[in-house]
């Protein structure tokens, strides 16, 4: 072996063994780099009880009310398998809809309502025209139909 | 040597490679400047509105294609010092300090857009999740490899120090890329992947890929022009 082709070697086995090695630790602090818990994970018990931590998940469709002093807004949080319900007093973002992503960080209350202090849109990755996204709703709701006459 | 890996091997000499930089440079600049026009007009008059962020989205055409950038330089840099490293090739350790300037340029244009995008349909400028992390350290990591060979005089030793830490921070970019699947994170996942295709409209995706090519021929010409200051700085022009 020349050395330059030794030198290559070792540049090749450090950064394998480099890059092992970061594998190994964010396994490790797996737990610590989730940004939020589903609320499947706070019903199992997985978050961080007494202490502040984030939900994240999809606001349940006509789960949202608004209290009648007009800041205090509560609102259902799912992940299709559990869900988790939420109060909070400010203001929401754009986004924040019904049927969308949604990540809000507070506490879990003793009542099992999340105690937000603040909450934030979470938008997903689809991008197209609002025509386009009219047609997709349309077709949506003529599957669900269909379906539904077909199930009586 | 045979004749035939010298000729193979003919523009790794520094005196070879500046008329050759030079011309690369002439083509992709005005490349780079035609395709940022095509690119914007795509972006900003062509493509329709988003049916969910309304034209907030708009900075997508610039988001995007700099966040690709700053990764992908940063693979080729990382690339240049290992060679250079390996097979104490001048020209390459010339390449990889050439690049770092517009790869932390890129990463700073990703986070700066990223942020002005975040503040009206995230609801927050900055977040500490993964996605957003992670490239943060990437803009460090090329501060960190630019403030380290500056630091050190003797351009053998600062190229070589420089090169250790490329190679190191190479991990950092299959990091920042598959972080938005490893973890929960705010940053939603990829729109467009080589395995599973594009989830936007079509002439949204040709707006940011127009994009993407103006911005890697913009790296080119700009790595092109550092190179030769470089070369000429070390007196092998």
């Amino acid at each position: 072996m020349k050395p330059r082709h030794k030198r290559l070697a070792a540049i090749a086995i450090g950064v394998a063994a480099l890059g092992i090695v970061v594998a190994l630790v964010l396994r490790a602090f797996n737990e610590n780099l989730v940004f939020f818990f589903t609320p499947s994970q706070v019903v199992a018990h997985e978050a961080p009880e007494g202490r502040t931590f984030r939900i994240g998940g999809m606001v349940e469709k006509g789960s949202v009310k608004r209290q009648a002093d007009g800041v205090t807004v509560q609102f259902t949080v799912t992940d299709t398998a559990k869900t988790l319900p939420v109060s909070y007093r400010g203001p929401l973002p754009d986004l924040f809809r019904e049927g969308k992503g949604v990540v809000a960080q507070g506490k879990l209350g003793p009542d099992g309502v999340f105690r937000a202090s603040e909450v934030l849109a979470k938008h997903d990755e689809n991008y197209m025209p609002p025509e386009a996204a009219e047609a997709v709703k349309k077709a949506q709701q003529t599957a669900e139909k269909t379906s539904r006459t077909l199930a009586k | 040597m045979s004749a035939r890996s010298i000729h193979w091997f003919w523009y790794a000499s520094p005196q070879t490679f500046y008329p050759l930089a030079g011309a690369i440079g002439r083509l992709a600049a005005p490349a780079a400047a035609v395709l940022a026009l095509v690119g914007l007009y795509i972006g900003l008059f062509v493509a329709p509105t988003d049916a969910q962020q309304g034209e907030a989205y708009r900075i997508i055409f610039i988001h995007v294609p700099a966040a690709w950038m700053s990764m992908f330089l940063y693979v080729v840099m990382a690339f240049w010092a290992a060679i250079g490293l390996a097979f104490n090739t001048r020209l390459s350790a010339m390449m990889a300090r050439a690049l770092a300037p517009t790869g932390a340029l890129f990463t700073f244009i990703a986070l700066w857009t990223g942020s002005l995008w975040g503040k009206p349909t995230w609801g927050t400028y900055w977040v500490w999740d993964a996605r957003l992390t992670s490239e943060l350290i990437l803009l460090f990591l090329y501060l960190g490899f630019m403030a380290l060979q500056a630091s050190i005089d003797d351009t053998r030793r600062a190229d070589r120090a420089g090169a250790l830490l490329a190679i190191v921070g190479v991990v950092n970019v299959p990091i920042i890329y598959y972080s938005v699947q490893w973890w929960n994170t705010l940053h939603q996942g990829a729109s467009v992947s080589l395995k599973s295709g594009s989830s936007m409209a079509p002439i949204m995706l040709w707006g940011m890929l127009v994009m993407a090519l103006a911005f890697w021929m913009y790296s080119i010409a700009v790595a092109m022009a550092r190179v030769r200051c470089i070369i000429r700085e070390r007196g092998e022009a």
